[in-house]
């Protein structure tokens, strides 16, 4: 696989070949690339998604006035200035399946799967280079496939995120659903191809390549809350690839999988036998675990930027784990919430809505155990932390709404309204996004070698904090107002147009986000160039990445791979020197009774009273007087 | 995984530093590679019997005797074929047939009926391969390269023999009448899911073949003898035996019940 130079066979310790252009940062089978190149496919995905919204947002809230930028952008589909109804639909469309699928999925556990795992567990690269790099090659290849759907004559797919058929499955039924509906098919084809390559490759190199002593309770949460994302995405992508299989074969074979007395001016389409229904029970059977591996790897990211950043154990690392896992076994079980409306047996909906209710027990945790982390801890308010607790926040408020909408009896009123947008925009949404931001701020100097400018980043969080709640705060109140999602315009409708003003503040605090999303961009590219250079442990971190040298090698870590004594949340020990101690600092160091590791005691707090006094001792800043200070510098 | 750290095997399972399974990773992989491929499965399955049973029941027929010779047409009362164009009632379905009357041809006993004796056979052919590949993989943990290659043709002859019956009874079926649109035995989800279901098992045994082509090139190469072990035998038995045990169930639901 390298193109070694001739001095190969003195293989040196660092285990660095020479690599041509090509095979380093192209055809690259090195884990830290291929999350580089997972992470700028991302953005750059997401940047199109975020222009897309700024797009129908602008539409929506001035229904009346025309604007030349559409023309010039979006040439014939917005001749007049304003957006053809058809291309507002796929302006929507696209922008869902690009946010959840190619942002939110590749471009967020595709990343930091990819980055962390090796690093944290302390190996070299994936069990599977190879298929590694293909992964990323079948997701380009679907990006691709898809973003060519913008520029064939009828338009990309314009049936919704979720595809439902008859739209999807009659490629007349209107412009999207024809060579548009099928790329899209072909592209998501292709994705489940490179999520079920990446997900292998991740649950074998988490349980097969840990180095000594890394026992499955000593793992950093981000690794748990990957290592379970891979598994719901081994075990729900194939049902969606089933799914679309059957859907191919409607669209262009004339079977009938989805199709059932269709009739059209009149007269019965001779489709017989199929169920509209049967393509939503496969799709959200896919489409709930979805959500939750957009949401894990998220929430697994802020526990490690807490825990480091409170200079604390993290609170209940069992707990998490349980968590994180009780939310996935309950993904498989609560699809049907998404379907109350499609006339199900009320039995069948109160055990799912009695299951999603569940799922909320997790879920508090989670959020209750990042609370205590936090609470009077020493806390460092840099931007990854801020984005951190952004996420918390967001996570709470979108959360709550969740409960709503998982019961049945309100579901039914607001399902396919405002409500619903703002919930999971909210919830997974904008709180995945903090996520990976949170991530990149993070770990941008283990990536790049280089930091990224914290003032920058205080700005660009302030920006994207408001803009999310200005964004999708009100749409609560539009979807209690009955405000349906997916209109072109509500001109038609005296009584919606007590929400145009609110619509254009909507549209408003959506520029004022994307702005802020283009500091970001500024900082990241500016940052990869010529940021300060970073120091090896530059968060004064516990975990194994930061053990390697600061410039990548080509195995990560010049001579043996580090081996692990302790639980990676080993922060504000008493009896340490400095007030973290790394995974492979040796027991001897510090007493073992002492160790953090849940073998020990659950949380790594230490149970008898005068430890408890030299903590208190140590733990002496009070959060809340941090973030006076650091607001002070704001 | 380096034969170093092989020496120093550290003895806790799950303590890192070593396979909690004591497998290398390929293997590890096929494994949960299947487990994913038996959710393909159990997808399709699962939309066959929610499409399956909004159809009514076949109709009780008197039983024919076995080996009986009857015509084609004779079984005609027994179906309502669906054809493109043919007004539909809403409210009246066609009954889901009966797979003793749809298969019911063997090769040179045309006119006999002869219910799932064909897919039977081809049952029995490729649960005969699997037995042979557990002989090739047992051949493999001797290193006895003869015995392997031998049982892997064996193996790939089976899969070819599955492949030539399922083509000659989609043959049989199509020259029948059934295709995507239409189905002269009852409703066309019927042949829609045999094609889409059989087709899909038989495009995995075609990749099993293929797969098993290449791996038998190996084993006559002698790579594995010089890597001193016949993992990757093992590895596309595991995923041959799979594709045995889908085609029990696609069997079950589709002939059988």
């Amino acid at each position: 696989m390298s193109n070694s130079v001739s001095d190969t066979m003195h293989h040196d310790d660092h285990g660095h070949h020479e690599q041509s252009f090509i095979s380093k940062y192209v055809f690259s089978m090195d884990h830290k690339m291929i999350s580089k190149q997972f992470l700028i496919t991302g953005l750059i995905m997401g940047l199109i998604g975020m222009l897309m919204s700024i797009l129908f947002r602008m539409q929506l809230a001035w229904p009346d006035r025309s604007f030349p930028i559409f023309n010039t952008l979006l040439g014939k589909w917005a001749t007049d200035g304003h957006i053809n109804p058809d291309f507002y639909m796929a302006l929507v469309t696209m922008h869902g399946t690009i946010m959840v699928f190619f942002v939110l999925t590749a471009g967020l556990s595709g990343t930091f799967s990819n980055l962390l795992i090796p690093y944290q567990i302390g190996c070299r690269d994936m069990a599977s280079p190879f298929l590694n790099m293909l992964s990323y090659w079948f997701f380009l290849t679907s990006s691709i496939v898809l973003m060519s759907s913008l520029f064939v004559q009828t338009g990309p797919a314009s049936g919704g995120w979720t595809v439902y058929p008859p739209l999807s499955a009659l490629p007349k039924a209107m412009p999207g659903s024809g060579i548009g509906m099928t790329l899209w098919l072909v592209s998501m084809i292709f994705f489940i191809g490179s999520s079920l390559l990446g997900g292998i490759n991740y649950v074998v190199t988490i349980l097969n390549m840990r180095t000594h002593g890394l026992t499955m309770t000593r793992l950093p949460l981000t690794i748990w809350a990957f290592f379970f994302t891979a598994v719901l995405g081994i075990l729900s992508f194939p049902v969606l690839l089933s799914g679309s299989l059957l859907l191919v074969f409607d669209r262009s074979f004339g079977t009938s999988f989805y199709l059932s007395e269709i009739f059209i001016d009149g007269h019965a389409l001779s489709n017989a036998g199929g169920s509209p229904i049967l393509w939503q029970h496969l799709f959200w059977f896919l489409g709930h675990p979805e959500v939750y591996i957009i949401i894990l790897p998220a929430l697994g990211i802020t526990s490690e930027v807490v825990a480091t950043n409170s200079r604390k154990p993290i609170f209940g690392y069992k707990a998490m784990i349980g968590s994180i896992m009780g939310i996935a076994a309950l993904s498989f079980f609560v699809w049907g919430h998404h379907m109350f409306i499609t006339g199900m047996n009320p039995l069948v909906g109160s055990v799912f809505m009695f299951i999603t209710f569940l799922v909320a027990i997790p879920s508090a945790v989670k959020t209750f155990n990042y609370l205590a982390t936090m609470w009077r801890g020493n806390i460092r308010f840099t931007p990854a932390m801020l984005f951190g607790i952004g996420l918390v926040s967001l996570f709470v408020t979108g959360g709550l709404t969740g409960i709503f909408l998982g019961n049945a009896a309100l579901d039914i009123p607001l399902h396919d309204s405002y409500f619903v947008v703002a919930h999971f925009h909210i919830v997974m949404g904008s709180s995945a996004i903090f996520g990976l931001l949170c991530g990149i701020y993070h770990w941008f100097p283990r990536m790049f070698g280089r930091m990224m400018s914290p003032q920058l980043g205080y700005i660009h969080f302030w920006f994207s904090l408001v803009a999310v709640y200005m964004v999708f705060f009100p749409m609560h109140f539009m979807g209690l107002g009955g405000v349906p999602r997916r209109y072109y315009a509500f001109t038609a409708w005296d009584q919606f147009a007590v929400w145009n003003d609110m619509n254009q503040f909507i549209t408003i605090g959506a520029i004022v986000g994307a702005a802020g999303q283009l500091i970001f961009l500024y900082n990241f590219v500016y940052s990869i160039f010529f940021g300060k250079k970073s120091v090896q442990n530059p968060w004064d971190s516990n975990t194994l990445e930061w053990t390697a040298p600061v410039e990548q090698l080509h195995g990560n870590w010049p001579g043996e791979v580090p081996k692990v004594y302790r639980w990676p949340y080993d922060y504000s020990r008493p009896d340490a020197d400095s007030d973290f101690v790394p995974q492979n600092v040796p027991d001897d160091v510090v007493p073992a009774e002492w160790a953090g590791d849940p073998h020990a005691s659950s949380n790594g707090h230490n149970t008898s009273p005068e430890t408890d006094a030299k903590k208190e001792a140590v733990v002496h800043f009070s959060w809340f007087k941090k973030l006076g200070l650091r607001l002070g510098v704001l | 995984m380096s034969h170093a750290a092989e020496s120093t095997l550290p003895t806790k399972l799950w303590g890192g530093g070593r396979s909690p399974f004591n497998v290398e990773y390929g293997k590890l992989m096929m494994w949960i590679f299947l487990l994913s491929d038996a959710f393909t499965f159990s997808a399709l399955l699962i939309s066959y019997g929610t499409i399956r049973y909004s159809f009514p029941p076949a109709e009780v027929h008197a039983s024919i005797p076995f080996g009986s010779h009857i015509e084609m047409e004779e079984l005609h009362h027994f179906f309502t074929p669906s054809t493109p164009g043919a007004e539909l009632a809403v409210g009246v379905q066609p009954h889901w047939p009966s797979p003793d009357l749809v298969f019911n041809h063997f090769p040179f006993l045309h006119g006999h009926h002869l219910p799932l004796l064909f897919v039977s056979l081809m049952t029995f052919i490729l649960i005969f391969s699997s037995v042979t590949m557990v002989l090739a993989v047992e051949a493999g943990n001797r290193n006895d390269k003869q015995t392997v290659a031998k049982f892997m043709y064996w193996t790939i002859a089976g899969g070819i023999g599955f492949l030539s019956c399922q083509a000659w009874e989609w043959t049989q079926f199509i020259h029948a009448g059934a295709n995507l649109q239409n189905n002269p035995f009852g409703p066309v989800a019927f042949a829609d899911l045999f094609f889409i279901v059989t087709g899909f098992h038989g495009f995995h045994v075609l990749s099993g073949v293929v797969l098993n082509i290449v791996i038998t090139s190996n084993v006559l190469k002698g790579t594995y003898e010089r890597r001193g072990h016949y993992d990757m035998v093992e590895k596309v038995g595991l995923y041959w035996h799979f594709v045995d045990l889908v085609w029990v169930f696609v069997f079950t639901f589709y002939y059988l019940i």
